[in-house]
């Protein structure tokens, strides 16, 4: 018997959401107990900061240049290579049970077989003698009790008249939806009245528990359990409200209440943060079309941020649920355990909500947490090194007792200080592409030193010249870009000649986008 | 608004393509659809997940080697023209293209993905009548 790998992901979840973190609203004491006696990365990014490029990233241990998934809408190729597979292959039983998204949810004509899967309720497709993705069993689950997913099929089936009290994602025009609701009028916030025990979260922690029922005392596994929350519609289940109440939070620190400060941070940034906030340039589908971020009132941040915080605490409670049935299954000492998230959420910050080409902390850095099997031995520790997801693959190998795959581009995440120096871990790179009918939007960021440089490529409204660079010491909420400070020139140039030096290139040919979601 | 495009460049003559891309009621021998039916200047398509989309024909020029038509009476669609079209690069090769001018514009990142795989069927279809032709000349 080898260890076994229980790999927890959340949607657009900020780094200090966890208690362990900083985070002083969500109580999340299972999480903070993992990173207490595991190892916490202090400065882990993505190295996208959308869903479909980002999760590509975890699966195949490669940046998105050249996994190829440049932007939400581009499937991730069916051969593409995946740590599942990897893993399947050495005798591991593998399940990735709630949100996949390495295809398109959009797909009325079915073409996608995460869709096909749910919409057939069959749980895995054998392609060319491969197991699809890698996975025994796949069982889906998104952001409402709409779409192809076994949720939404499940649901259907047994509580249809669950199925509307969710908040409807997309309007009539196939939009992200800009329709306000909750106590303030917040995009996005809903009241549901579903019941707990129906909501996506429960429900991905039950299937999850089920699977691991359904496997003998001595297999090994690898188990990727994928929450849909805390990413918007911000729709916990109604019960579950009075765990925090909008009225009573503070405002986050990176939103500045001063309107004039805030539009003063915006402009020294480069043009697609201020051109968002006035409503002027939506470059993709992340955030709704039709709402105008300078619209947020200080009211309707804080009702955001009580809704997400309910819901990280309803995800804390079912990783309880799961580590308790590992634990009763005799597992407890063998299983390590990884929790991250595939991006961040402004939740506010420089009057923002929702995600974009906005490479900064709200979005890019990101909670990862590796509670090694106890039976390792490894000691507790916090890594400052910057680290990415794209070192996962890599890690899920080595747990496993396996060489490092040839398709990764990192090494596996390092124990302690001193692994991340012998391991190479000096840069984080994250990539952003997106091109929606003649909008492109085009940059590339690194992290290193203490320092974020990022650089605007040449696209719609930006010539190629502008970026943004932050010390996080001295300016952790990134409200001061240094970029043209004369000073800084000499350490601007260096960041980017390494950033340039170190992100594989893209192929010729960039694969099409095939749906906008 | 949207508009999207793509295009294939196929090594058959043009002549033979159209044969198929220009008759509407073999739409599902290429493009990822399960069946439709043609009446008239109307076509209803089948998609596998069961949705059903009613269409006008408003263009099928077999000198032009040029089908277009329209997704009509649909909850989501408020106007659309698509169009394809078939045209000869020499004597022995040819590009189809697929248009698509969509309100809403999601929609038409929708349709020109099926489009894509559609175009992707269409290059095997006659890559694989080719080499039919090769073996059975041998």
């Amino acid at each position: 018997m080898g260890r076994k790998i229980l790999f927890i992901t959340t949607d657009q979840q900020r780094f200090d959401a966890l208690g362990c973190n900083g985070g002083l609203i969500a109580r999340t004491p299972n999480i903070d107990a993992l990173a207490a006696t595991g190892i916490n990365y202090n400065r882990a990014h993505p190295q996208n900061v959308v869903c479909m490029p980002s999760r590509s990233t975890m699966i195949t241990g490669q940046h998105v240049a050249t996994h190829g998934v440049w932007m939400n809408g581009v499937p991730l190729p069916n051969d593409a290579p995946s740590v599942a597979t990897t893993l399947h292959d050495a005798g591991y039983k593998t399940a990735l049970i709630g949100k996949a998204h390495f295809e398109p949810f959009l797909d009325p004509f079915l073409r996608f077989v995460e869709n096909q899967l749910a919409n057939s309720g069959a749980h895995s497709l054998i392609e060319d003698g491969h197991l699809h993705r890698g996975f025994d069993h796949m069982e889906s689950a998104s952001h409402g009790g709409m779409g192809s997913f076994h949720y939404a099929q499940w649901l259907m089936k047994n509580h249809p008249e669950a199925v509307p009290m969710y908040y409807r994602v997309l309007d009539m025009s196939l939009q992200v939806s800009a329709e306000g609701g909750g106590d303030t009028g917040a995009p996005q916030a809903h009241i549901n009245n579903i019941s707990r025990e129906l909501y996506h979260t429960d429900w991905v922690a039950d299937r999850t528990i089920a699977w691991l029922d359904s496997l003998d005392a001595d297999a090994d596994w690898f188990c990727w359990v994928s929450f849909p929350d805390p990413h918007h519609p911000w729709d916990p289940p109604a019960s579950e409200t009075h765990r925090v109440n909008w009225r009573d939070l503070d405002l986050p620190a990176g939103y500045p209440q001063n309107r004039a400060e805030r539009e003063a941070i915006l402009d020294n940034k480069p043009a697609q943060w201020r051109k968002w906030y006035d409503g002027e340039f939506v470059s993709n589908y992340e955030a709704p079309l039709k709402w105008v971020p300078n619209t947020l009132t200080d009211d309707q941040v804080r009702e955001v941020n009580a809704l997400t915080h309910i819901e990280n605490e309803l995800i804390d409670e079912a990783v309880g649920r799961m580590m308790k049935r590992i634990d009763e299954r005799g597992w407890g000492a063998d299983t390590d355990i990884l929790f991250s998230t595939d991006h961040g959420e402004f939740q506010g910050d420089f009057g923002l909500l929702f995600k974009g080409p906005y490479h900064v902390d709200s979005l890019m850095r990101v909670p990862l947490i590796w509670r090694p099997a106890p039976s390792a031995g490894i000691d507790p520790a916090t890594v400052e090194a910057p680290v990415g997801h794209v070192s996962l693959a890599s890690t899920f190998c080595h747990i496993a007792g396996l060489a490092q795959p040839g398709y990764v581009e990192a090494p596996r995440l390092p124990v302690n200080k001193n692994e991340a120096t012998e391991l190479g871990h000096e840069r984080v790179l994250t990539e952003w592409d997106s091109v929606l009918f003649g909008k492109i939007v085009r940059l590339r960021s690194i992290c290193r030193d203490g320092w974020v440089a990022t650089a605007c490529m040449p696209g719609s409204i930006h010539d190629g010249t502008e970026g943004e660079l932050y010390n996080l010491a001295n300016d952790p909420l990134q409200q001061t870009n240094l970029w043209s400070d004369p000073s800084q020139k000499s350490l601007r140039d260096d960041l980017l000649a390494d950033m340039w030096d170190h992100l594989p290139t893209p192929d010729a040919v960039r694969r099409e986008c095939d749906a906008p979601v | 608004m949207g508009t999207v495009r793509r295009h294939i460049f196929i090594d058959s003559p043009a002549d033979e393509v159209w044969a198929l891309v220009g008759d509407p009621a073999r739409l599902h021998d290429w493009f990822p659809i399960t069946s439709c039916e043609v009446v008239g200047n109307k076509r209803w398509i089948n998609l596998a997940s069961g949705l059903r989309f009613e269409e006008d024909i408003i263009t099928l020029d077999h000198d032009l080697r040029r089908f277009q038509y329209s997704i009509v009476n649909n909850l989501i669609v408020k106007s659309h023209l698509g169009t394809v079209d078939v045209i000869p690069d020499g004597p022995t090769r040819c590009m189809v293209m697929y248009g698509t001018d969509i309100d809403p514009e999601p929609m038409g990142l929708i349709i020109i993905g099926a489009a894509g795989a559609g175009l992707e069927k269409l290059q095997e279809i006659f890559a694989a009548k080719k080499k039919s032709a090769k073996n059975g000349a041998k």
